[in-house]
């Protein structure tokens, strides 16, 4: 394409577009709707599986020994631990530590001193197991509850498990939301460019009897829907920009007990894939919706 | 030698119609036949009228040679071309090496003469600089130097077809078709317009005239052919208007 054709169909597009006002703010309004709730729901599902991230690095699985067994075996019992695949780390806690830990956590100093040096959770040397794949938590307790020595295996996944349904739901119903937003989308922008069309009709003729070439005549319509779809996705990235500290604040206040041991993602990490995700969605849909226009409306008919 | 290969190749040139209509016949779907069986050539350098009543078919004439509709059976020749076989890419660059004008000028209202004009030469991506210096150029053999800035509403129907003419003539077509083109105007610049054509026409170019102005076709003397009902009834050199009705 020479220089020349693409301003001339830049400029058409943005006539076009200057033309058929109420329509284009139609069709850009509907693609910002579009991708602010794709970016809402963005903001959700990638916040979900950073939080699930996190959790499932600190959630672990505690592995207590039966009594009286020597250190040989619990470093025995360590070591199979590690070779699992889905094993990120084992910290071994003694009997002491837990004891240390249990008495700062729920006793008062005047009765800690009571039990002297006695330690009432002997038997309570443990090894905290950390995972990889919280999903890989079930079968990793079945395969650590029966190696010998080992009384009793506790865990607890309801955390992670509880954010990962939640994730999948956010995700079915912004993936259903979202496609028809994209479909009502496109049957906007279809019939903005459908209008011009119209509108620019006997220009359309013209153009085909002194010898313009398809591309030539299509161009500044697929021009228009690829403009559109690029100020579409603008607009909501800007506000999204804007919103997200202040929705972020209002929800750690707001709901401090649930989210006073989770980390938000930051706004540099999620606008890093946000911006290139929508404006593909936004030039994508434009592309789409005027390209399917313009071969419908622009074949040559021939009168038979 | 070569003067005499020049002269034979210069005869052959003459010889070899620049537009051959070959047995055709179009039909409409809905069952019209606006063309039966025509057969006419047309060489090069000629100033050629089609003459006859309103449905004798001089339009859909037209149509075919522009490429618009296709012959229901015969065969249509330009430029030694068979228009049949044209693939749909293609149309566009035939349609580059025929102007067209019309009755009702089909100017783009919301633009300027010279923006009119050089529209011509952008659609088929002439460099801007070109067009520069072709624009000014044909609106000067027009006629239309000072008006280069008028939109078409502040123009005369004379004036308004010059603007067509030159937008037709700007990319140098080497066949002008005119449908109707003095069917809006008035004696004074029909004649205009007329003398126009004849001016073109003896630049080289092959001039085809569809109308039914009888006194402009009596006038010029020029090759008429004659249409009624769709069949050729008579094709006259230094012709007149007699037989269209």
């Amino acid at each position: 394409m020479r220089i020349n054709t693409f301003i001339y169909s830049l400029k058409q597009g943005l006539k076009s577009i200057r033309r058929n006002r109420l329509f284009s703010l139609a069709s850009i309004g509907t693609i910002s709707a579009c991708l602010f709730l794709f970016g809402i729901f963005y903001f959700v599902v990638a916040n979900f599986q950073y939080m699930i991230k996190t959790a499932e690095t600190s959630v672990g699985v505690t592995v207590f020994f039966d009594t009286g067994i020597s250190e040989a075996k619990i470093k025995t019992i360590g070591n199979e631990i590690r070779k699992r695949a889905e094993v990120s780390k084992v910290v071994y806690i003694s009997a002491e530590e837990t004891w240390n830990n249990y008495k700062e956590k729920y006793l008062s100093e005047e009765l800690a001193e009571t039990f002297g040096d006695d330690n009432p959770l002997a038997d309570s040397a443990s090894y905290s197991v950390y995972v990889n794949d919280i999903s890989m938590q079930e079968s990793l307790v079945k395969y650590i509850d029966k190696l010998d020595g080992v009384r009793q295996v506790n865990h607890s996944d309801s955390v992670a498990e509880g954010l990962e349904s939640f994730n999948s739901l956010v995700g079915y119903v912004s993936a259903a939301i979202i496609i028809i937003l994209l479909a009502v989308a496109i049957f906007l922008i279809s019939t903005t460019v459908t209008m011009g069309i119209s509108v620019r009709k006997e220009e359309i003729y013209i153009m085909r009897l002194i010898g313009a070439t398809d591309f030539f005549i299509r161009s500044p319509f697929i021009v228009e829907g690829i403009m559109i779809g690029f100020l579409g996705s603008l607009v909501p990235l800007v506000g999204l920009y804007f919103i997200y500290h202040k929705v972020i604040s209002y929800i750690t206040e707001k709901y401090i007990n649930i989210f006073s041991t989770f980390e938000f993602l930051k706004i540099n990490d999620i606008f890093t894939n946000l911006i290139p995700i929508s404006l593909a969605i936004g030039i994508g849909i434009g592309f789409v919706g005027s390209f399917m226009t313009v071969r419908k409306h622009l074949r040559i008919k021939e009168i038979k | 030698m070569a003067f005499s290969y020049n002269i034979s190749k210069h005869l052959s040139e003459l010889e070899t119609p620049v537009i051959r209509f070959d047995q055709v016949t179009k039909t409409y779907n809905t069952g019209t036949t606006a063309l039966s069986n025509v057969n006419f050539q047309i060489f090069k350098g000629e100033f050629v009228f089609i003459v006859g009543s309103s449905g004798s078919g001089k339009s859909t004439l037209i149509k075919l040679m522009l490429k618009e509709i296709s012959p229901t059976s015969g065969r249509i020749f330009v430029n030694r071309r068979d228009l049949s076989r044209l693939r749909r890419s293609q149309i566009a660059k035939y349609r580059r090496g025929v102007g067209v004008v019309f009755q009702s000028f089909r100017l783009l209202k919301d633009r300027n003469v010279y923006e009119n004009v050089a529209f011509a030469q952008r659609v088929i991506e002439i460099p801007a600089s070109q067009i520069k210096k072709n624009v000014p150029a044909i609106l000067s053999v027009m006629g239309l130097a000072d008006k280069h800035n008028s939109l078409p509403g502040e123009l005369s129907g004379g004036e308004q077809q010059r603007v067509a003419l030159a937008r037709a003539l700007v990319n140098n077509p080497a066949i002008l078709l005119a449908d109707e083109p003095t069917g809006n105007l008035d004696p004074k610049n029909s004649m205009e317009i007329m003398n126009l054509l004849e001016e073109i026409n003896k630049r080289g170019t092959t001039v085809v005239v569809v109308t039914h102005n009888k006194e402009i076709v009596d006038m010029m003397q020029k090759r008429v052919i004659t249409m009624n009902k769709g069949i050729l009834i008579s094709d006259e050199q230094k012709g007149g208007y007699t037989h269209a009705n």
